[in-house]
């Protein structure tokens, strides 16, 4: 059964903004999936539509066969979500701000007290459970909202940029949680903007831009697109200018640093050689960006994805 | 992070389909204890003031004016003026009590939590209006309280006293409700109680019996709703009222079934709540 199918879905705001221009999208059962776009793409007006803050114009939605205008109460039953934007009540206890969220979706009490326990301890927050959310750092509000949207175990959890504004041993360790709870079953949407985020754990991917989805593959086929992979080389020996390599496109960054563009079907060992038979050592390698980076600046920048 | 899957998280069997009703039962439940906490948590905001105001009400008008006026209606001034402040402290405390915090929810987006849950908009509704009930009654008791310093109270028909000031405080909490579901701006939830709430009740038979008016001004008085809740709970206390009891349980009802529906109406179109 697919977690998600959104067939035709459009939003026009009050303002005549066409936020989304009729997006079709399918997140299989137990999908790690990426959401990714550029701001104001859409990504957030469709999360919202499906988690029923914003109301959509046109199209349908359904959450794990359960139509969100015919079935609504049941389809957002199923639905966990970490929303973009901090929305915590900053003045209540934070271990009452799961009590109280998973009395909404019908938890009795005493289990509700029992997986508020469990969601806090392994968000690593059970020491600040009789504080209030406005004595949290962000990094500390992003992991309690992401406790909150878990404490009625859905089934299908939607993540807006769950780590923004996180440092990277605590995103790296919310990263280790997140593939846990897509391992126990759970369907993850994810939006992020560390498209290295995205990379490392998404197995599907959607891209969109000005409303349309421009891109919808498995993360495997979408970096396979990419053509051309630029490296940049520290060399041991200072350079005037940039040394000529057959069949490469190469740049001088610095005295000590060249970048190379390697096209699909290239490898890297000719280059190396190239550069041995000019006496060049290589000191260090690094990619300029990560792929899926270059592979999504490409397609929302409207640049041909294949190699120039 | 790293025991998730070893403490047994189960994500609900597929093709479960959600208990409906024990999720609007539970939800019910979690939001009026949200909201009687929220009462007890700033007490200083919220039970405090009242009892301060209702006292120097029952100093003023009570001991030092009332002595002078005597009697009215019957009984003395101070025992006259006692249930109409009982139910001038319930009027203003559950409509106050759902404005803000409905408004403050939505200011600061945790209204939110409720939104993408499956609770039914009654449900939300109800939890929000029973959190102003309990609040009003709290401070209503508060005002019993001093009120005994001041005067003997005695309650000479009890059903209907305590009707009407529970139907009072289910009016005014789901109009602070409506209030709020319109408000952008700290404005917005001022603008009621100022121009509207304290105006009917000071000119709604909390300190006088409508009979001192001039015949025209009598007629004029009839039009405010809140002049029967008053007149209601204190035939329910002292036995004594200015209009026709049944009229006042027919505005009760009418009012709180019309702003019941309107609210409902307002939530299911997304008015203030959903872009």
């Amino acid at each position: 059964m697919a977690a998600l199918i959104i067939n035709g879905l459009k939003k026009v705001y009050r303002n005549g903004v066409e936020a989304l221009k009729g997006i079709d999208l399918t997140v299989k059962e137990g999908d790690f999936f990426a959401l990714l776009g550029p701001n104001g793409a859409g990504k957030t007006t469709a999360i919202g539509i499906i988690t029923s803050l914003i109301k959509k114009t046109s199209g349908s939605v359904s959450v794990f066969g359960y139509d969100l205008e015919r079935d609504r109460e049941a389809a957002k039953a199923c639905i966990g979500v970490v929303p973009q934007e901090i929305n915590l009540n900053m003045f209540e206890r934070n271990d009452y701000t799961l009590i109280n969220q998973a009395g909404y979706y019908g938890v009795p009490h005493h289990i509700a007290v029992a997986r508020t326990e469990k969601y806090l301890k392994a968000l690593h927050l059970w020491d600040k459970r009789e504080g209030i959310a406005r004595t949290l750092s962000g990094g500390m509000k992003r992991r309690l909202m992401i406790a909150r949207a878990l404490v009625h175990e859905p089934r299908l959890l939607i993540l807006d940029e769950p780590t923004a504004g996180v440092d990277i041993e605590i995103r790296r360790s919310m990263w280790d949680f997140m593939r846990e709870i897509n391992a126990a079953g759970v369907t993850i949407i994810l939006t992020t903007h560390y498209l290295e985020e995205a990379e490392s754990l998404c197995r599907n991917v959607a891209i969109i831009d000005e409303g349309r989805i421009i891109e919808n593959d498995s993360m495997k086929n979408v970096i396979s697109k990419l053509q051309v992979e630029s490296f940049v080389l520290s060399l041991r020996e200072p350079l005037a200018e940039a040394p000529a390599l057959g069949g490469y496109t190469v740049r001088l960054r610095n005295e000590h640093e060249i970048e190379v563009d390697v096209a699909k079907g290239q490898g890297l060992n000719q280059v190396f050689a190239e550069l041995s038979a000019q006496q060049l050592h290589v000191a260090s390698m690094r990619t300029k960006t990560n792929r899926l980076e270059e592979l999504f600046m490409r397609l929302v920048e409207d640049k041909p994805v294949a190699a120039s | 992070m790293n025991d998730v899957v070893a403490m047994g998280r189960e994500p609900a069997p597929a093709g479960t389909r959600p208990n409906l009703v024990r999720i609007n039962l539970v939800g019910l439940a979690t939001i009026v204890r949200k909201e009687t906490r929220r009462v007890v948590r700033i007490w200083i905001q919220t039970i405090v003031p009242p009892a301060i105001t209702m006292t120097l009400y029952f100093i003023i008008f009570g001991s030092l004016v009332g002595g002078r006026i005597g009697q009215m209606d019957g009984v003395p001034y101070t025992t006259f003026i006692a249930p109409g402040l009982i139910m001038m402290a319930v009027i203003t405390n559950s409509f106050a009590n759902v404005v803000s915090s409905f408004f403050s929810s939505k200011l600061m987006l945790h209204l939110e939590e409720m939104l993408v849950a499956p609770l039914a908009h009654s449900t939300i509704v109800l939890g929000f209006v029973v959190g102003g009930v309990v609040r009003g009654l709290l401070v209503a008791a508060l005002v019993v309280v001093v009120a005994l310093f001041f005067t003997n109270l005695h309650v000479v028909h009890p059903l209907v006293t305590v009707t009407t000031i529970v139907l009072t405080a289910v009016v005014f909490s789901t109009a602070g409700l409506f209030n709020a579901i319109f408000a952008k701006t700290f404005d917005d939830i001022s603008i009621i109680p100022t121009f509207v709430l304290t105006p009917l009740t000071y000119l709604g038979g909390v300190f006088f019996s409508t009979a001192l008016l001039p015949p025209f001004w009598q007629k004029v008085a009839l039009v405010n709703p809140i002049l029967y809740m008053v007149n209601a709970f204190r035939y329910g206390m002292l036995g004594k009222s200015d209009i026709p009891i049944g009229w006042a349980y027919a505005i009760m009802l009418g009012f709180g079934a019309a702003l019941f529906g309107a609210v409902l109406v307002m939530l299911h179109r997304g008015t203030g709540v959903r872009s």
